[in-house]
């Protein structure tokens, strides 16, 4: 691995025909290589989240994030972005599906794409990522402490999503789970009943919960940030995307 | 943990923008994750003119102590104002 990378914005065709901005980093010198769509986490299309998608490009995978705030702020800052949609409840869960098939799709026609597509996603983006994994076809899933998949957001809260555990048979390929023990959105016995509700559906699951660590541990730039946790984490994620998405 | 918990008023008053001053219409007010301030959670403010799009806006992010220390502030600065004039 050379960690030769190449990186740019472009837009590309989401849910319902909208073109959509978006972050695409893809390795350099390698012949053949898989897809991650990243989804960013609520504070947005944001810097941290565009140095995890060259991230995923310098491990060897071409990587594209949706700015999911696009066509509600087009061309405003990503801070402004997320206070407008956070004021207006959040993405709709139907969009967001769209968004994320059709960045899988972008992926997989890449020259040198090997046309394995995966999934990740940061808080807000944990939920995002599982309900996409349930609602399209994707080869490998990561949700990163994403809340009300299990469970509903606390009463007066904005935020118009609901728990989509249900959807769990659905779920189109393996899922890989990181969470902190310390969190209270997923709390440890909702991550609990996750893990549960997929080992009943028989669906390839694995998760880790981290002692000492709590909501958006692998946020470099934030106080909540826990060295140990999220380079394990990060570890989890190369083996599991290793395993499914690589070559 | 994002709490997205928000309050939302209607307000009438200027602020000043990344591109000048601007009429304000709204304000939310939540607690959550802040986007720069050194802590896990801080009581956000956002002075809003949404009709005029998401930059119409200027933020602020205050630790918990220091938000109750402002409500403080405004308070006693209202109620010393002299008579007729807040």
């Amino acid at each position: 691995m050379n960690e030769a990378l190449i990186a740019d914005t472009i837009s590309f065709t989401g849910h319902a025909g909208d073109e959509i901005e978006a972050y695409l980093a893809r390795p350099l010198g390698q012949d053949s290589f898989g897809g991650v769509v990243v989804i960013h986490h609520m504070p947005g299309y944001d810097t941290s989240t565009k140095e995890i998608t060259r991230k995923f490009a310098a491990h060897g995978y071409a990587a594209l994030m949706p700015n999911l705030y696009y066509r509600d702020a087009p061309g405003a800052s990503p801070d402004d972005a997320a206070a407008a949609v956070r004021a207006k409840g959040g993405v709709p869960d139907e969009r967001l599906v769209g968004d994320v098939a059709g960045a899988a799709a972008h992926l997989r026609a890449l020259d040198g794409s090997n046309g394995k597509v995966g999934v990740i996603g940061y808080c807000s983006g944990g939920r995002q990522s599982f309900l996409a994994a349930c609602s399209t076809q994707l080869d490998a899933a990561v949700d990163c402490y994403g809340a009300f998949v299990v469970g509903n957001p606390p009463e007066g809260m904005p935020l118009k999503v609901g728990p989509i555990a249900h959807l769990a048979p659905s779920l189109s390929c393996p899922l890989l789970g990181l969470f902190g023990a310390e969190d209270k959105y997923p709390s440890p016995e909702q991550v609990d009943e996750l893990d549960k509700i997929l080992t009943e559906a028989g669906k390839e699951h694995e998760f880790h919960s981290y002692e000492g660590a709590g909501h958006a541990f692998f946020s470099v730039d934030r106080p909540a940030y826990r060295v140990e946790a999220a380079n394990d984490g990060w570890q989890k994620i190369w083996d599991f995307y290793g395993r499914l998405l690589a070559g | 943990m994002c709490t997205y918990l928000t309050e939302k008023i209607a307000v009438e008053g200027s602020g000043k923008g990344a591109t000048g001053w601007f009429t304000l219409t709204d304000v939310t007010v939540y607690l959550d994750h802040p986007q720069h301030a050194p802590a896990e959670h801080t009581l956000n403010i956002d002075f809003l003119n949404p009709a005029n799009g998401p930059s119409a806006r200027v933020a602020v992010e205050l630790t918990a102590e220091s938000a109750r220390a402002l409500v403080q502030a405004i308070e006693t600065t209202l109620q010393s104002a002299p008579p007729g004039l807040a």
